[in-house]
């Protein structure tokens, strides 16, 4: 067994695992990322579009290109990366963690570490997960999966494509398979609304000519060995209208109903989840509840956009470095999510030093308003001329904001 | 297909042909590998245990489900005192959980009490019966509702399909032959042979013949001129719930059973997910496996009743399984009609129990039909063990990676299966995607293949030779990809 010593170690090399890995070595503090994969960029990779880049390069990028411009960083800040390493169980021996990573190249790695960064992403949710009845043919598979097998490994899944499910790799895997010379016969979403982001819609939909079915539940997929169609039905005033079912022929299903954060190793650590986010609760400092363990990116909550998930991840590193040093979170505010909120993360604030916190609304709705309270007090009202729940939100909160907070003060944050 | 499973069609000559490599026929084909026999098992699917043995409960039985005049109830009690044997030899996923029956009313305990004699005349060791403290003691998940009960300390739980692949390896270290695909579609006695005739063309002769084709049961016999008659389907469905859950019961909970059906069960099975289910359905069509949305809530509906934490959040797959109905009883006899060919047919619920006592019953008919059978000298009745990364410690795991560095590269994260265990699978036969899935739990647990389902495509190119065109399912026509870019 190989025995490894580093300041920190960081869990996964995706967008969020490089940029907590970069703070953490600007601080001059030794850093190791395990990857499971044998590159670094994570999902990444697979994500050929563009769309990319914008807020952390200040241009557009695609997918494989936001990883390379990360990766070159990454390389140049020093910090070590471990490839085709997966790291199968962490022991918390309260100053040090023990991390088992296990490689094909390397054997079993045990690292030895004072701080482990959590950025292991997500994982797709699954036709088991949304309870699709019927039956189990050849020819399901997750849009993530779809995506890999077209960009990466060179295949097509099916040529007469439903998408069950508007989330955003469901939309770009419509445009994708119709690139790739399939048939994309619709996308069906339960909600009135879609689940991905609207430049999605019009890119990916509207200018394929593909059908949107808002507010249709899909009651069935059927197929001897090969699926042969997909059974919608309508939802009309909050019930489902069996009797209105109908079937689209296809061959192929893609699922594209949502990500969960990936904390099966986190629990096993001992990790608390928010049942909002399936991801940790963090303090203010991006750390959870197992001192020395911080969270960063999908694993803490599902973004919309990459840039977001290198941003929370490089105040992750940077905390992160700073609790090595000594650092502690000092007096903190608890945050709650207010009227039409579902979550906000971190879910504790600082009145000393500037928070951002990002956070998703349960409502679709036009000219809303984004409230802030201390206590019963507005700190911060902010107009939104539109917000829907695919569309993530931020708020920064300033040590001036929250001046005159009380030991048992707490910021809600509402959507009105 | 694999290279474990014989693709000869010059037609050999063989003492016995097993149609139907389920668990029955499983079980039969390794109780013959210990005799001096030239003995091949047939399937039609594209591997061992995709029929009814595939989709199933799971449970080895507490022997009180059924009175003692009925065959199956003695090849239940005497089958289930066969699993420790088979483990220790064989190696499959079982355990010893025990069973609790759990009654929620009164009037209930009424059938409970017949349970009990009943179990007690079948001989059933250690059977007990419970007051609603003993119960939640025995079962702390159980719903406080609950009145009283059953407990079958013997009963436990298997993996149904690592038990037949496990036999039928065993079967082919001494000696069987295995064929899949090839479906048996009509035959003609030749002096003292059966000639059997698969769908593709191919042919093979047997002096004996064990129908032990499940659901199919009625069309072999037909195809044999046997006796007529009608096997009819009857569905149940099922949920998994992922490992994580916190209704996972430390035992198998039984529902009070009722006149047709044992009831819907919560099993906590051996690899630590929990099963839920099944419903009890006749369809016309053997091979529909179509899950139903009213009876999924169904059983959701009865699982809580019995343990409360179960939540459909927990959920990560949903499947169906077929079972062959014939009459109350299993039909296990030599044919009165033709000669050398023995019916093993309606053989539903406890028929996995019962599975080794029906190779040990099978057999001595076949004795008593003539078959000479002389112990062959050479017979290994141990699988070699087969580690898996799930069970074993990171120092065991840095030794086996030391030896075979593909230990360490881990493809289906969810289950921890490594990508040499998913070769082995691959060397063993399995060559399907729901073969591996089955054999080494790959694409089993909570993301059900979205992360390993590439690179399992990639090692069975690899492996085998296959162009991706002919990377299947679960065998032709379940082709899973339509096209190269």
């Amino acid at each position: 067994m190989r025995e490894l010593t580093y300041d920190a170690a960081v869990i996964g090399g995706g967008a969020a695992g490089m940029a907590a890995a970069l703070e953490i070595r600007a601080a001059g503090l030794s850093c190791v990322v395990l990857e499971r994969e044998e590159h670094l960029g994570g999902i990444l990779l697979q994500c050929v579009h563009n769309g990319f880049g914008l807020i952390e390069f200040d241009e557009e990028l695609s997918g494989p290109e936001f990883a390379e411009r990360m990766e070159e960083r990454f390389r140049a800040s020093g910090a070590e990366a471990y490839l085709g390493v997966t790291v199968m169980d962490v022991e918390d021996q309260g100053e040090r963690k023990i991390l088992f990573g296990y490689s094909a190249e390397h054997g079993i790695l045990r690292v030895s570490v004072r701080a482990v960064v959590l950025a292991m992403g997500c994982r797709e949710r699954n036709r088991g997960n949304i309870r699709i009845p019927g039956a189990r043919p050849a020819g399901v598979y997750t849009a993530g999966l779809a995506q890999r097998l077209v960009n990466m490994e060179g295949y097509l899944p099916g040529k007469d494509v439903v998408i069950i499910g508007s989330g955003d790799i469901g939309l770009i895997m419509a445009r994708r398979m119709s690139w790739a010379g399939a048939r994309v016969h619709g996308v069906v979403e339960i909600l009135p609304y879609p689940s991905g982001l609207t430049r999605n819609i019009v890119q990916c939909l509207h200018d394929f000519g593909i059908p949107l079915y808002l507010s249709h539940l899909t009651t069935g997929i059927f197929g001897e060995n090969r699926v042969e169609s997909v059974e919608i039905a309508p939802i009309e005033d909050g019930a489902v209208r069996f009797e209105k079912a109908f079937r689209i022929p296809c061959d192929t299903v893609l699922l594209s109903v949502g990500l969960v954060p990936e904390n099966e190793l986190s629990k096993k650590m001992g990790v608390e989840l928010n049942p909002m986010t399936n991801g940790p609760w963090t303090d203010s400092m991006m750390m959870t509840n197992v001192p020395g363990v911080f969270a960063a990116g999908n694993v803490l909550h599902v973004h919309d956009l990459v840039d977001y998930v290198a941003e929370e991840a490089r105040r992750a590193g940077a905390a992160c470095a700073r609790w090595i040093r000594g650092g502690r979170p000092g007096r903190e505010l608890r945050v709650k999510a207010g009227p039409n909120v579902r979550y906000a993360a971190p879910c504790r604030v600082s009145p000393e030093s500037p928070n951002k916190l990002y956070l998703r609304t349960l409502i679709a709705k036009n000219d809303a308003v984004l409230e802030v309270r201390l206590d019963n007090r507005v700190i911060q009202s902010r107009k939104k001329p539109h917000v829907q729940p695919s569309e993530m939100i931020s708020v920064t909160l300033e040590p001036k904001d929250l001046a005159g907070a009380g030991p048992d003060s707490a910021v809600e944050i509402a959507i009105l | 297909m694999g290279s474990k499973y014989t693709a000869d069609n010059a037609g050999g000559v063989y003492d016995v042909a097993i149609i139907g490599a389920g668990v029955c026929g499983a079980n039969i084909a390794r109780r013959l590998s210990q005799y001096e026999l030239k003995v091949i098992l047939l399937d039609k699917e594209a591997d061992v245990s995709f029929g009814t043995s595939k989709a199933n409960s799971g449970i080895v039985h507490g022997g009180f489900h059924h009175a003692s005049k009925y065959l199956k109830a003695r090849l239940e009690v005497q089958g289930a005192l066969m699993f420790d044997r088979l483990h220790r030899e064989l190696g499959f996923p079982f355990r010893r959980c025990g069973i609790v029956v759990a009654a929620l009313h009164e009037d209930e305990m009424r059938v409970v009490d017949q349970l009990y004699r009943q179990g007690v005349e079948n001989g059933v060791i250690g059977i007990e019966m419970c007051s609603r403290e003993r119960m939640l003691e025995l079962e702390p998940k159980l719903n406080p509702d609950t009145v009283g009960g059953l407990y079958a300390p013997a009963g436990g739980i298997v993996e149904p399909y690592r038990f037949v692949f496990s036999l039928v390896e065993s079967a082919q270290r001494n000696g069987v032959e295995v064929r899949v695909s090839f479906k048996a579609d009509s035959a003609r006695r030749e002096g003292d042979l059966w000639r059997i005739r698969a769908e593709d063309g191919s042919q093979l002769s047997a002096r004996y013949v064990v129908n032990a084709a499940g659901l199919f049961a009625d069309e072999v016999s037909r195809a044999f001129g046997a006796e007529e008659y009608t096997i009819r389907a009857r569905k149940g469905e099922y949920y998994l719930l992922d490992r994580m859950t916190r209704a996972r019961p430390d035992r198998v909970v039984f529902p009070v059973p009722t006149s047709v059906s044992k009831g819907m069960l919560v099993v906590p099975t051996v690899e630590g997910t929990v099963l839920i289910g099944p419903t009890a359905e006749m369809t016309d069509d053997k091979t529909d496996t179509a899950t139903t949305r009213e009876h999924l809530e169904m059983i959701l509906g009865n699982a809580r009743a019995m343990i409360p934490a179960v939540s459909e959040n927990d959920v990560i797959t949903s499947f169906a399984g077929q079972r062959p109905v014939l009459d109350e009883d299993f039909y296990i006899e030599p044919s009165k009609k033709v000669p050398a060919f023995i019916h093993v047919a309606g053989i539903q619920s406890p028929g996995l129990t019962a599975s080794p006592a029906i190779g040990e019953y099978v057999k001595d008919l076949l004795k008593g039909e003539g078959l000479r059978l002389l112990e062959k000298p050479g017979y290994d009745p141990i699988l070699p063990d087969r580690p898996r990364m799930f069970d074993i410690d990171h120092y065991r795991a840095d030794a086996l990676v030391s030896e075979d560095p593909s230990y360490g590269n881990i493809v289906c994260r969810c289950e921890k299966v490594s990508e040499a265990e998913i070769v082995a699978a691959i060397r063993a036969g399995h060559t399907t995607l729901d073969g591996i899935k089955y054999f080494t739990r790959a694409q089993m647990g909570r993301c059900q293949g979205g992360f390993c389902t590439y690179k399992i495509l990639k090692i069975l190119m690899r492996e085998t030779g296959m162009g991706w065109d002919r990377i299947t399912k679960r065998g032709g026509g379940s082709e899973l990809l339509s096209g190269r870019l």
